[in-house]
């Protein structure tokens, strides 16, 4: 009989007063016994809506199922077998509006944590086993990987098991992509990413840093001069998008993507031991709604900003955030200014940013996207003074690959087109997923459109 | 990892390096840039391709002491390794149709326009190139420029070889002489870009400049090394480094370039006994 709870078991969680001060992961995760509880509220419905709802299609109530019955290993073996990084998932998926979302037991109550159940059964095992990785024999053909963030690792790692010789190569020194630059440590935390990453690697695949395609080589020299047979582009979103207004270019003025790879991945929280600095004023304004902003809001105030405003030119109901984020930064003290635009800012004498002029928006009729249309209130501009301005309005995919691609048909946007089952592109041997198509979305539809590429890949390849 | 095969102290402040790395050599152009990192705490920076060499597989770096990185990199020798080496990143320097070019150096960027001046020199094309120094003892390189183009003029601050004032002074000179070149490349500090833009503007000739800008990733991807160039908000990684210097906004660079100054003076004392091996 199914645990009939109507609530979610609750995660531990660092107390907000401490963990706003240190980079420590913020979830602690359940016990045991929190998920197996947890893990018995499942009704295991014959139709299984929660499998169809998960873009890797993860075999949820069967995992479910061995973990009430605290056969965590086995359980974690099912998530493997269809989700190559199920710590991250577990971490950073956005539950609620995929396999939560179709929960049967959400329509009374709260559905299964079925996130929270499985980052549980992927720390169990990485804490309790030594995964024996099987290496594929070698089928004697090599396919390139651009990109070692979720979408490459992921096809990567599906090619690695169906014998391919698979290279990626990723233009950081350190793989991961967004796993490492974007995402800060106090969600996701970076020894986990290696780990996650050194078993994708242990399958055979080979990761190569430092090499910017496009640049260092070009896609068509992999194809036509190292022997490449294919090759997937999940190069993501990389470039940042600015607001144009006046005063950007001001010192203290970051795109969040700046101000996060200086933190993150160039570890400038603990400037001066290591060498990358950041700036961060006592009041930082994060322009935008999205996880990136509410990370980059976050990650202020543990750098220890006074009061970090998210400004944000639609309402609450409109935050692209997931809502376990907005909470959190709502509790770590973040001030939501909301229904706010900035229109220009201001700087000293040395150019560095004094203040922020901001106008009051109202909500108007739905636009294309279907959410209501922010509309300026005239006459409504005030003064916030902040030191600090991070833009998060979005990346759109760098467009290195792209221009030194011909054939690569993209978006006028710069998004590569590709074909949404298998990710092929415009050019034969050429397949495409991840932010590096759709513009900047989550971890896990990255990782489905690497596993539907691998697939089409391995299709293209034993029929060429 | 990187090893450096050649170094060479070419005077107390700049260093020579040559660090192999083939896939880079194999496709260097003048104008493009590497980023480097040192070691595993190390900040990215990036660095000017001095030369390549296609066959021994070679970049060639020419550095400059300024801040941490730099002291710290002067500090390897030869078979010591860099962690990362990463290019060729930037737009390559754009040569078509230039017969007569004055290329200016000034600080470090006698150095960088090295390049420039070798391959137009190589084009055919006739070169003066002035380059400046703050005395006789710092000259460097000066055979290699001397090869490199039709005219060399060497510039020194103190006038201690004979030839005394900037080398915008001397572009000056020549322009009141009447040499009429169809492009200007002026490489170095901003203050001294800025100086050439202005003086070539009048005449309206046509002017490169190589905008050295703060960067982290170097690939597109952060936005630290924007730019304003004719109004609109440039990437010098990816964009440039090569800019029309009558369009740059050098004031705003000028402003950008001092971000981390406080930063830059804290991490020098922090590493202080590093530095000096402990003899501070």
């Amino acid at each position: 009989m199914a645990n009939m709870r109507l609530d979610k078991n609750k995660i531990p969680e660092q107390d907000p007063q401490v963990r706003a001060g240190n980079f420590k992961e913020v979830a602690l995760g359940y016990t045991a016994e929190m998920a197996m509880d947890e893990a018995q509220r499942c009704l295991n419905c014959k139709n299984q809506p929660c499998v169809a709802g998960c873009p890797v299609n993860v075999r949820i109530p069967e995992f479910l199922s061995l973990v009430a019955e605290g056969k965590f290993l086995e359980a974690a073996a099912v998530v493997k077998s269809t989700n190559s990084l199920p710590a991250i998932c577990g971490r950073v998926c956005p539950q609620e509006t995929q396999c939560e979302a179709l929960c049967v037991r959400g329509k009374k109550g709260e559905p299964v944590g079925i996130g929270r159940v499985e980052r549980f059964v992927a720390d169990y095992q990485m804490e309790h086993s030594v995964e024996k990785v099987e290496v594929a024999p070698s089928n004697g053909h090599k396919v390139a990987v651009i990109g070692s963030g979720p979408a490459g690792l992921t096809c990567a790692g599906d090619l690695a098991k169906l014998g391919y010789q698979v290279t990626i190569f990723e233009a950081l020194h350190t793989p991961g992509g967004v796993l490492v630059y974007g995402i800060p440590e106090f969600r996701l935390p970076k020894a986990l990413v290696r780990r996650e990453i050194a078993t994708v690697e242990a399958l055979g695949v080979k990761l190569i840093p430092n090499m910017v395609i496009g640049k260092s080589t070009t896609l068509d020299e992999l194809l036509q001069e190292e022997g490449f047979e294919a090759v997937f582009v999940g190069s993501g979103a990389g470039l940042p998008n600015f607001q144009k207004i006046p005063g950007e270019n001001l010192l203290g003025v970051y795109s969040a993507n700046e101000f996060l790879t200086r933190i993150n991945l160039m570890k400038a929280y603990d400037f001066p031991q290591h060498d990358t600095p950041v700036k961060v004023g006592k009041t930082v304004a994060v322009v935008g709604g999205g996880n990136v902003a509410m990370d980059a809001a976050r990650c202020a105030k543990r750098m220890g900003a006074e009061h970090v405003y998210i400004v944000y030119r639609r309402s609450d109901a409109e935050l692209p955030a997931r809502a376990e984020e907005v909470h959190h930064a709502k509790e770590e003290g973040i001030i939501f200014r909301l229904l706010t635009n900035p229109t220009q800012i201001f700087g000293d004498e040395e150019g560095r940013v004094k203040s922020m002029e901001v106008i009051e928006m109202e909500l108007g009729e739905p636009d294309a996207s279907g959410r209501r249309r922010p509309i300026a209130k005239k006459g409504s501009e005030y003064i916030i003074d902040v030191q600090t301005v991070v833009i998060a309005i979005g990346n759109s995919p760098n467009p290195l690959i792209k221009s030194t691609t011909p054939g690569l048909e993209c978006q006028s946007w710069g998004g590569i087109i590709a074909d949404e089952e298998t990710g092929k592109t415009s050019r034969e041997g050429v397949y495409a997923g991840g932010d590096a198509v759709t513009g900047a979305a989550t971890v896990i539809l990255a990782m489905g459109a690497g596993k539907k590429a691998a697939a089409a890949i391995d299709d293209y390849i034993k029929n060429k | 990892m990187f090893p450096i095969v050649k170094k060479r102290v070419l005077n107390p402040t700049v260093t020579y390096m040559e660090i192999l790395a083939p896939h880079i050599a194999k496709k260097a152009l003048p104008g493009q840039f590497i980023m480097l990192r040192i070691n595993e705490d190390g900040e990215r920076i990036p660095l000017t391709i001095a030369g390549y060499d296609r066959e021994a597989g070679t970049i060639t770096i020419i550095f400059q002491k300024v801040g941490y990185t730099t002291y710290a990199l002067d500090l390897m020798n030869e078979g010591d390794e860099l962690l990362d080496f990463v290019g060729p990143l930037g737009i390559a320097s754009e040569f078509d149709g230039m017969k007569k070019v004055c290329v200016v150096g000034g600080g470090l960027g006698v150095a960088i326009a090295y390049p420039q001046a070798k391959a137009l020199h190589d084009l055919g094309a006739e070169v003066d190139f002035i380059v400046g120094f703050k005395n006789k003892e710092l000259i460097i390189l000066e055979e290699e420029f001397n090869n490199a183009c039709t005219n060399l003029v060497v510039m020194t601050d103190d006038g201690s070889n004979g030839n005394k004032g900037f080398v915008t002074a001397a572009l000056e000179k020549k322009l009141a002489e009447g040499v009429e070149y169809d492009t200007v490349i002026a490489i170095g500090p901003l203050m001294m870009m800025k100086a050439v833009a202005d003086m070539t503007r009048e005449k309206k000739i046509h002017t490169i400049v190589s905008m050295n800008s703060v960067m982290v990733d170097g690939t597109g991807m952060c936005g630290c090394c924007r730019l304003t160039v004719d109004g609109k908000t440039k990437f010098a990684c990816v964009d440039g480094p090569d800019f029309d210097g009558h369009l740059v906004d050098f004031e705003e660079a000028m402003a950008r370039s001092r971000m981390y100054s406080t930063e830059e003076a804290e991490s020098m004392k922090k590493h202080e006994c590093r530095l000096t091996g402990g003899a501070k």
